[in-house]
């Protein structure tokens, strides 16, 4: 996927990938995050 | 140095599937649509099904996590033929039980009970022989249907329903202030009002008197206090105080999900310490956790599982040459610095302790995670959370060349366990073992093992970090190979 010059709303998961590592990952990609959270649903 | 040892573990159910629709889930979803009220009636099960579902046996201590996992999936389809309601660790009570017990913790004639349902109340918490209830016993009183009308039709508040019909009135206690809205009193009342009852099992079971008590810590998640401090009130002493633990103090820990092990860590310090010689960890019900995927299981045509309230309580002492004791000096830590992605969080909490005091991954004979029951989360696509982590602890012993890697699922199966616990936000964190793990420590069957809980620390917005603790609980050295029978 090519993120660069993408907007990216990053929603990471507690018993996953938690939201700023998918932000420092976008953002490495050249995307713009606009939001980062870590939800948990459990 | 005095070494602390678990002394007792208690836990406790609440079956309140009329309390479901306050939960904030579905809260909300009903006053979307009203519709989906009939639903999830609909869909609630009833005492007898909630009694024999096998997760709840597992977790008052009537089966064991072993024979849980060998059983056929879904666990809902195939009821436990022997359950009971009292187990070796605690007991479940119904929502008639649960009123009775919300009356006789309420201090401040918030809970107005019709006057049938409390004398029905009043008799179910007598019933519940032994307790350190009875000298509020008394409490449990009703007011006449006309009454109760009168009361919910010109004050503000919430309805309180049994079999769909309205039994009673939770009163706000300020029209202005949402902290003590009927909501939230409610909230808070039935974590107290739970967490009394653990304690209540833990002082009658275990080996103090509540007069012995010097110290309590509450670790539930709920938010007590006014408006000028919301969240920094406790519950500790309210519910010792429901006890008779007149001697205690006490404060409350809040970390999430990871507080009781917090607690934990911080009773054994404060009782190798010398400080306090009785030091009880509690945690009562999360009201606001009930029917959360509510929305999941009605989709799944799943019964709606969200419908206890859990609670429980450590006592944590000296040791006895009997019950495990806590090894302080491999407790593991999740640090401001420590990356939250799930093999550093493991680093931090697993690996470094272990480390630490020259232990291999495999020296622990059982691993107590965060143990939420997959039938539960599965439904909702939340996954299931404790094969996940036991994955990955596999995976971390295979990086370090403990095991191979064709062995992980016998890593999982031998070292891991299947979740039973209810999504109750702090219960789930690796203590709905320590029942079983006293006992299997005290039989000698095992003789060491690691409760890893973590917090969501970023879910209040304050921060992004994730938090965790983790220690070793081992069979007393002292004990040597004789094995201890645990009372049931």
């Amino acid at each position: 996927m090519q993120l660069k010059g993408k907007r990216v709303i990053a929603i990471g998961e507690r018993e996953g990938v938690p939201g700023p590592s998918l932000k420092a990952l976008a953002e490495s990609a050249g995307a713009e995050v606009v939001f980062a959270v870590t939800q948990c649903f459990v | 140095m005095i070494t602390p040892a678990l002394l007792h573990a208690s836990y406790a159910l609440a079956h309140v599937p009329d309390v479901v629709r306050y939960g904030s889930k579905p809260t909300r979803e009903l006053a979307r649509d009203a519709a989906l009220c009939e639903q999830l009636s609909a869909a609630l099960r009833t005492w007898e099904a909630a009694l024999a579902y096998p997760p709840n046996q597992v977790f008052i201590g009537n089966l064991s996590p072993e024979r849980l996992a060998a059983r056929a999936r879904p666990w809902s389809a195939e009821p436990l033929a022997e359950a009971r309601p009292v187990g070796p660790f605690g007991r479940m009570v119904d929502q008639i039980t649960f009123y009775g017990l919300l009356k006789l913790a309420d201090d401040f004639d918030l809970v107005v009970l019709d006057e049938d349902i409390a004398a029905s109340a009043r008799a179910a918490v007598q019933a519940l022989q032994p307790n350190r209830l009875m000298q509020r016993v008394d409490r449990i009183v009703g007011v006449p249907a006309e009454q109760l009308e009168r009361l919910a039709s010109s004050e503000h508040g919430l309805p309180l329903f049994h079999a769909g019909r309205r039994v009673g009135f939770m009163r706000s206690a300020h029209d202005q202030d949402a902290s003590l809205g009927a909501d939230i009193l409610l909230e808070n009342l039935a974590g107290k009002a739970t967490a009394a009852l653990a304690l209540s099992e833990a002082l009658v079971h275990g080996p103090i008197a509540p007069e012995q008590v010097d110290y309590l810590l509450n670790t539930g998640e709920e938010a007590v206090g006014d408006r000028y401090q919301r969240g920094g009130g406790s519950l500790s002493k309210a519910a010792g105080e429901v006890v008779g633990c007149i001697n205690a103090t006490g404060s409350d820990i809040k970390a999430f999900c990871s507080a009781p092990v917090h607690g934990l860590i911080i009773a054994a310090s404060l009782v190798q310490a010398g400080l306090f010689r009785h030091v009880v960890v509690i945690g009562g019900g999360s009201l606001a956790k009930l029917g959360m995927k509510f929305l999941g299981h009605l989709k799944s045509g799943v019964p709606i599982m969200e419908d206890v309230l859990a609670s429980m309580a450590f006592v944590v002492g000296p040791a006895n040459g009997q019950d495990p004791v806590f090894r302080l000096d491999s407790v593991g830590r999740h640090t401001i610095q420590a990356s939250s992605a799930p093999p550093m969080l493991y680093q931090a909490l697993v690996l470094d302790p272990l480390t630490r005091v020259g232990l291999k991954m495999t020296d622990i004979d059982r691993y107590a995670v965060e143990l939420h029951n997959p039938e539960i989360t599965l439904p909702a696509g939340s996954g299931d959370v404790p094969l996940t982590n036991y994955r990955t602890l596999a995976a971390l012993a295979v990086k370090r060349h403990e095991i191979e890697r064709s062995a992980i699922d016998d890593f999982v199966s031998q070292r891991g366990m299947p979740g039973f616990a209810p999504t109750q936000g702090h219960i789930p964190a690796g203590v709905p073992y320590l029942g079983h793990a006293r006992r299997a420590l005290r039989a000698a069957e095992l003789q060491r093992i690691m409760v890893v809980a973590k917090g969501s620390l970023f879910l209040g917005r304050m921060t992004q970090l994730s938090d965790g603790m983790s220690f070793i609980l081992e069979r007393d050295p002292s004990a040597g190979d004789h094995p201890v029978q645990t009372p049931t």
